[in-house]
Parts: structure tokens; C-alpha cells; sequence
């Protein structure tokens, strides 16, 4: 035997075990799949069953309507108090005695980071993938109403938090449910506090885990090549638990000042892509428009656009579905409606600015094919979406929608996803926790249970493939949206309440700006 | 009428130098009242986390708490005996605003700062709290070396 079959025996003897390994893992991987799109299913069909004889889901209208709803019984407080919201976030109204409490500033910019991230990059090219350009024009419509829907349940929150002897503080849906409901003498608030825990802890393991897990997991693979989805979820988890376990409070300190940053750099690169393409903002826009109403031959036609319009919009801003509110209630205010008002730069902030440069730079970009002749867009093999150069879809698309313009810039995009997947799962995991603690209460047990189930299903949703994760992530927190809304219905004069009474002190000069 | 002086004090030797100089001020001037204040460094515009938040109110609570028995209160002490008013504040913002905002509300005369020995590239950047004082306090500011 001469040295060189001694080093090719070497290495198939060292070989073998690692593609017996790979093999394995690619068969869990599929395990992994299947089941979870088994067990899923019959829940994620339910939320989005179609009206009869249309395939128009039932709970996207729901939530349109809620929004419109709100904005109409409000009478558009959205752009009323926008001036008044952005003063409140720079601190004009602020006592200086306060000093030292949450800000205004830092509750909006703490719920911004659990809401801004894959929904803004992956979920619109979802969104514009399927739907087309159209679909944005339906998301900015959804972001605009949403204000008002986020407007609602923030101030609710506020009024109606927990705050206990030691002085920490715990707020949310479920909170305002069961207090708000005894208040106004009606029955079942209790009930509805509980179903909307039950939906939470399923939204901060589908949106606020899996599906971060599985976007990061396809976008590092993007970078570096194919690898099993569960060594992606193992290293994520193990972070996840270092700091929601571990209490390691640096990593996610060192992430809440980096994200930030991150979202101004994709909003300044998009920024920078479009001016590049000046020439084509007309026309991407005619596209936006175009395909609004007519769809431009992509499936289901302008109800698709809508759908996938309105469905991301709501699943990147969260209006109407509670989570947010979680976050803003930890604020101090002695008005409860002036969180109200900053949180409605939420929605603005998360779906008109940013999904917006997301869906221009991927229309710009050409990543779409169109067909020449007839100017429609050309549909993938299956008809499921638009063919895409290189059969790219979510976060690939945007990335190499990005890349086309700023070759490099993919590796500055995947570390903004990775990023904003870890700083989403750590908000979220915050939201799941306050839900879980609500039903089995604040106990150290009930929380390591909890915080232990978590990071198990980052590995599930790292391995699993994006189509069941998605299905289940939209409809998990879509299911907050059905109890939140509804009780918000009930509850929306309690806000009118206090939205009369600000106003009047606010026009009469007893309420006052502490800098001008 | 009680003349009003400020001291920052920053829980170091400096602080120590400037408490000294306004006594001394304080005995010439006769009827007057130090204010010794401790601002707790805080921005009202940086990142939290959603659990920081929640237990903010509860930390501020501890940090004002913290300040008062390990800075404000020895020196408030210290000066037990001799015969000057003196009074502690604990504050959270920027110790140049705030500085300038109890000086206000007291209605002041000067503010007794010392020049720390801090430095560095943020000093370079920012400009320190003491020089950020001197430009913009609408009151005479005196400066320890």
C-alpha cells in the first residue's frame, strides 16, 4: 500500500461516519417536518378557512375590519395625534421628576425591536413573491389602519397593568381582558384573558421562534452552503438560553444596541438602492398601483395581492394582535392614552417605512420575471408565486434583490437577520413568558418550563421547511388577533373615555408641554 | 436673604474637593445653604430590553436609594457641625442638565463643580460633563481644580 491509498483508506475511513451523520440529519430534518406539519395542520386550516365559496380567508378580513373600525370610532386618531406622538417620543411632555423611569422613547423603541426584523425582510418578499408588487400598496393601507388598532390596545394596556408592591410592573391583553371586562360588568373577560394566553404562547413559539429560527437557518445557509437546519437551531438555543436562562443580560444588552443601528443601515442601504434606480420609482410604483387592483397576472389576481398585503402587514406590525402591548405597558405615565399615541408610530414606522423600501427594492431589482409581451407577471412551475431569478423566495429574495444592486451587501444582510431573529425570539420569549406566568403563575418552576420549551422549538423550527412554519406562524398569532380584537370592541369606549378627557385638557392648556 | 449654592458631587475625591471649596465659600458668605446633588447618569433615549424596562421603576427606586446612603448622606454628615444649611438631591439625566435644572428650581447663586480626572476618546467626542456645564448654565459656575 503506498502512502497515497494509505491517506484515500484514511479519509473514507474517517468519512464514512460523517456522511452517515449527514444522512441522518437530513433524515431528521424530514422527520422533524412531517410531523410538525401534521400536528399543525388542522389548527392552521381553521384560521384560515376561506369564506364559503370564495377563497378569501376569514381572518384577514377580521382584522381589516377591526382596524377600520377603531380608525373610523377614533375618528382617525392616527393622523390627528401624529404631531402629538412624535412630541411625546422626544420627551416633551415628559416631567423632568420622571427622569429615570421608561421613556416614551425606550417603550416604542423596545417594542419596535420585537416587531421589526424578518417580518420587514422575509415576510414581504413573501408577501410580494405571491402576491406581487400589489401587495404593497394593501400593506401600506393595513399599516396606515393598524395605528389605530395598536393605538387601542396600548392604551389598555397601560391603563389596566399589574404593578406590584416591589415595584415591577406586568401588562398586557390579558390583563386588560379580565380587569376591563369586571369594570364594565360584563361576563367572560376572564375566559378570554385565558384563551388569549393560550394564543400567545403559541405566537412566541410559532412567529416569535420558529420562524426566525427557520429564516436565519436559510439565510446563513445562503452564505456559507447547505447544512442540516438543526445545528442552526442548536447555537441559536443555546444563546436564547444563555440569556433567558442563564440571565446573561450582556448578549442581549450588546443586541438591543445593535439592532437599532441595523435597521437604520437597511433602511439606508434600501434608501440608497432606490435613488440609485431613480429612473424606475415611477415605475415601480405604477407596478404597486397596477397590481393593487388588477393583480398583473399574478395568482388569485388582486384578492391575492390583497391577502398577502394585509396578512404580512399585520404579521410584520402585530396591530390587533396584542403582543406589542405586552411591551409598551411597562412604561410610566400617569396617562395611560399618551403610550397609546406613541405606539401608533409603530405600525408606521414598521410596515410604511420600512416593508415598503423592502417591497420597492425587490420590485426595482427585477428579481420578479415579467413577461414582455403581455407585461404580467410569469408564475413558478407549481403557480404558486412568481418565478424568480434563481427560484428565490422570503428572506433569498430580498437578499438577492439587495446583492443585485450592492454585491457585498447579502453578508451585511444576513448578519441584520441574524440579529434581528435572536433580538424577535428575545422579545418574544418575553411576551410567551407573561402569558405563561398569567396561567400557571410567577413562579421560578413554571418560568424554567417555559424557557426550557422555548428553545426546544427554535430547534424544531430551524430544521422544519419554511411552508409549514409560516402556515403555523400566521396563524398562531393571527389567533391572538381573533380574542384580542374582539375584546377590544367592547373595550374601545373605555379608550374614547380617555381620549375625550386628554383631549379637552390638552386644547384647554391644563395639560402642557414641559419644552417647547 | 440665604444665599443657595449647588455642589455636584460625584462620589470620588473631586466631588470631596468641591464640597470643601463651597464650605469655605458658605463661611464667608454667612447665611447660606449648600444643596449637594448626585446625578445618576440615565438618557431617556437609550435601548432597553423588555424586562429592563419592566423592573425600571424599581431599579430607579434602588439607584436613588444607593446614592443617597453611599454619597449624598456621608457628605450631608460630614457636615454636621458646622453650622451650614446643608440639604442632598439625587437625580437621574445628564449631569450637566440636571445640574442646571436643580440650580433653577432652588434659585441658585453659582454651582461648585471639580474637574474630574476622566478622560479618553468619548471625553474627546462629547466633551465632558464639567465643560458641557460651564457653556450652558445660566449661573456662575465654579470649577475645582
Amino acid at each position: 500500500m503506498n502512502l497515497f491509498q494509505k491517506v484515500l483508506l484514511a479519509s473514507a475511513v474517517v468519512a464514512a461516519p460523517i456522511s452517515a451523520v449527514a444522512q441522518e440529519a437530513a433524515t431528521l430534518d424530514q422527520k422533524v417536518n412531517e410531523a410538525f406539519a401534521t400536528t399543525t395542520g388542522p389548527f392552521v386550516n381553521l384560521i384560515f378557512a376561506p369564506f364559503p365559496g370564495t377563497s378569501f380567508p376569514w381572518i384577514v378580513m377580521w382584522l381589516v375590519v377591526g382596524a377600520t373600525v377603531f380608525s373610523i370610532y377614533f375618528g382617525f386618531v392616527q393622523f390627528r395625534f401624529f404631531g402629538h406622538a412624535v412630541r411625546l417620543v422626544k420627551g416633551d411632555y415628559s416631567d423632568p421628576n420622571d427622569a429615570g423611569e421608561v421613556s416614551h422613547f425606550q417603550a416604542l423603541t423596545t417594542a419596535l425591536s420585537g416587531t421589526v426584523g424578518l417580518g420587514n425582510i422575509a415576510g414581504v418578499a413573501v408577501a410580494v413573491g405571491i402576491g406581487g408588487p400589489g401587495a404593497t400598496f394593501w400593506m401600506i393601507l393595513a399599516g396606515l389602519l393598524g395605528m389605530a388598532s395598536k393605538f387601542t390596545e396600548c392604551t389598555l394596556a397601560v391603563k389596566y397593568r399589574n404593578e406590584y408592591p416591589d415595584g415591577t410592573v406586568s401588562g398586557g391583553p390579558m390583563y386588560y381582558m379580565k380587569k376591563g371586562f369586571a369594570e364594565l360588568g360584563l361576563p367572560g373577560g376572564g375566559f378570554l384573558a385565558i384563551m388569549f394566553s393560550v394564543f400567545c404562547i403559541l405566537g412566541a413559539l410559532g412567529g416569535g421562534n420558529m420562524f426566525q429560527a427557520n429564516q436565519a437557518h436559510a439565510q446563513i445557509e445562503g452564505i456559507v452552503g447547505e447544512f442540516p437546519g438543526w445545528i442552526t437551531g442548536l447555537v441559536f438555543a443555546g444563546v436564547v438560553f444563555a440569556v433567558i436562562v442563564g440571565g446573561i443580560k450582556s448578549i442581549a444588552r450588546v443586541t438591543e444596541k445593535i439592532v437599532p443601528f441595523m435597521g437604520i443601515l437597511y433602511v439606508g442601504a434600501s434608501l440608497v438602492i432606490i435613488l440609485m434606480n431613480y429612473d424606475l420609482i415611477g415605475w415601480a410604483f405604477g407596478q404597486i398601483f397596477a397590481g393593487a387592483f388588477t393583480g398583473l397576472g399574478i395568482a388569485g389576481g388582486f384578492v391575492g395581492a390583497l391577502i398577502q398585503g394585509f396578512k404580512r402587514a399585520a404579521f410584520s406590525n402585530e396591530a390587533g394582535v396584542g403582543s406589542a402591548a405586552i411591551a409598551h405597558a411597562a412604561v410610566r405615565t400617569k396617562e395611560p392614552i399618551t403610550e397609546g399615541f406613541v405606539s401608533l408610530l409603530e405600525p408606521l414606522i414598521d410596515t410604511v417605512v420600512i416593508c415598503t423600501m423592502t417591497a420597492l427594492v425587490i420590485t426595482i431589482s427585477g428579481q420578479l420575471l415579467i413577461d414582455e409581451t403581455t407585461g404580467n407577471y410569469i408564475l413558478n412551475e407549481a403557480g404558486t408565486a412568481i418565478a424568480t431569478i434563481g427560484d428565490t423566495s422570503g428572506v433569498a429574495l430580498t437578499s438577492a434583490a439587495f446583492g443585485s444592486a450592492i454585491s457585498w451587501f447579502p453578508y451585511v444582510l444576513a448578519i441584520a437577520v441574524v440579529l434581528f431573529a435572536f433580538s424577535t425570539m428575545i422579545s418574544w420569549s418575553y411576551y410567551g413568558l407573561k402569558a405563561w406566568t398569567y396561567l400557571f403563575g410567577e413562579g421560578k418552576g413554571a418560568e424554567l418550563v417555559f424557557k426550557v420549551m422555548f428553545c426546544v422549538f427554535i430547534v424544531i423550527g430551524a430544521a422544519a421547511n419554511l411552508g409549514p412554519v409560516i402556515d403555523f406562524s400566521d396563524a398562531a398569532i393571527f389567533s391572538m388577533a381573533v380574542v384580542n380584537i374582539f375584546a377590544l370592541y367592547f373595550m374601545m369606549k373605555l379608550v374614547r373615555r380617555e381620549l375625550n378627557s386628554y383631549a379637552a385638557r390638552l386644547k384647554s392648556g391644563e395639560i402642557k408641554a414641559y419644552t417647547h | 436673604m440665604t444665599t443657595t449654592l449647588v455642589v455636584g458631587l460625584d462620589g470620588h475625591a473631586s466631588g470631596e474637593r468641591a464640597l470643601k471649596h463651597a464650605t469655605r465659600l458658605a463661611e464667608l458668605i454667612g447665611d447660606c445653604e449648600l444643596v449637594v446633588a448626585y446625578i445618576i447618569e440615565w438618557s431617556p433615549f437609550s435601548f432597553q430590553t423588555a424586562e429592563e424596562n419592566e423592573a425600571r421603576h424599581k431599579r430607579r427606586e434602588e439607584e436613588t436609594q444607593t446614592a443617597f446612603s453611599r454619597v449624598v448622606n456621608p457628605a450631608v454628615e460630614s457636615m454636621s457641625g458646622s453650622g451650614i444649611k446643608v440639604r442632598g438631591v439625587v437625580r437621574h439625566g445628564d449631569v450637566s442638565d440636571a445640574l442646571i435644572a436643580i440650580s433653577a428650581q432652588e434659585n441658585a447663586e453659582q454651582i461648585i463643580v471639580a474637574r474630574t480626572s476622566e478622560g479618553g476618546f468619548a471625553k474627546r467626542l462629547f466633551g465632558s460633563s464639567t465643560s458641557n456645564l460651564v457653556m450652558s448654565s445660566p449661573v456662575p459656575v465654579t470649577v475645582v481644580s
